[in-house]
């Protein structure tokens, strides 16, 4: 076990999650533009150190249903990704995917389920990109893992992660889009110890 | 009218009768709901993880499923409720994303159900229902008035037990 605590790594952690985070929401831009054929912009990522209790609503109310996507990632750090979106920016992302007009049905398909899997990959896969080209090390994702479901239910998950360490989350929101804006959320965990791996691959020492 | 008390995550409250208690969207987690039929003392703590002892940083007692019990039975034996009659319900411990192997964030949820049983049979007190496991959320509520256990699930009919 390391000898941080994630409060006292946070402080400097968070501007290196703004960076990743600025540069990781770029890469997605860029790739979810081109997979569209879209002319997309993106605004600067927001990084919000969350309580719990701030977390379970942070993105709509605790009971709404939003869509999770989870990664885990292995190579020279461990630990685990999510890539959150609500169901009306996922049905709109889809829809462009498949090339059909705006159609708003409540429930996915099958098709649409793995439509959506893939954008959280590729929205994932950028921000690894920019972690990895950042610090050098190597970061690989292993397959994503898919819920629907409330809101608090979902991010319950990243929130044990986190609660293992301390009291807060580190959530970054970006917002991407054209004449639709479209809220992403995403949430980094690394294992305590490769907080000290990334840093140090940054040249910062606590 | 009743009112409706809201716990959030790693927290926990007391709740009389005729109002409700809740917390909303349980994935991993465990709702775990006190309730002394004679008084109408109802009392619910939303812990996260299992065990307090493996964590360095336990500072949050409610944030346990071995502190954050205990501490809701000390509220609530405070607040007027006999520890004999106390009864239990609990539920979440959900596997939210289907991660295959034993990593963590796979078992989180049954290891948060074992320990909330394990603490409830360690203090004593009579576990009589739980709906805890499987891969969907859940939204709990006491009902004070008779210590009825909502649960509500997206897509799923309501349940009580």
């Amino acid at each position: 076990m390391s000898e941080l605590s994630l409060a006292e790594v946070n402080n400097v952690y968070f501007d290196v999650l703004k960076e990743i985070g600025n540069i990781g929401a770029g890469n997605a831009t860029t790739a979810i533009s081109t997979m569209l054929n879209l002319r997309i912009d993106m605004s600067v990522p927001k990084v919000e150190l969350l309580t719990f209790q701030e977390l379970g609503s942070a993105i709509c109310p605790e009971d709404e249903t939003i869509i999770g996507i989870y990664l885990e990632v292995q190579g020279d750090i461990d630990g685990s990704m999510m890539f959150l979106l609500k169901p009306d920016s996922a049905h709109f992302l889809v829809n462009k995917l498949l090339g059909r007009e705006g159609e708003q049905k409540q429930e996915f398909d099958e098709m649409e389920l793995s439509a959506i899997k893939e954008i959280g990959n590729i929205i994932a896969g950028s921000y690894l990109n920019a972690l990895s080209s950042m610090t050098g090390l190597t970061i690989a994702p292993t397959i994503p893992y898919l819920a629907i479901d409330m809101a608090a239910a979902i991010l319950s998950v990243p929130a044990i992660q986190f609660g293992k360490y301390g009291d807060n989350a580190l959530m970054i929101e970006t917002e991407f889009g054209d004449d639709v804006m479209i809220n992403g959320y995403f949430i980094l965990l690394p294992e305590l110890e490769s907080y000290d791996k990334i840093l140090s691959s940054l040249g910062i020492s606590i | 009218m009743s009112e409706v008390i809201k716990v959030g995550m790693a927290d926990l409250n007391l709740c009389r009768d005729p109002d409700i208690i809740t917390t909303l969207g349980l994935g991993s987690c465990i709702g775990i709901a006190l309730y002394d039929p004679s008084t109408k003392i109802g009392g619910l703590a939303h812990i996260m993880l299992p065990d307090s002892t493996k964590m360095r940083n336990n500072s949050n007692i409610a944030k346990f499923a071995d502190t954050g019990i205990e501490e809701l039975l000390n509220r609530m034996i405070k607040a007027g409720a006999v520890k004999s009659r106390l009864v239990a319900k609990i539920a979440g411990g959900a596997k939210m994303f289907e991660v295959s192997g034993l990593s963590d964030i796979g078992n989180v949820g049954q290891r948060n159900a074992e320990a909330s049983r394990a603490k409830l049979k360690q203090l004593g007190i009579r576990l009589i229902a739980e709906d805890t496991g499987l891969n969907y959320g859940r939204t709990v509520e006491l009902h004070c008035d008779n210590g009825d256990y909502y649960i509500k699930s997206v897509g799923k009919p309501l349940k009580i037990i």
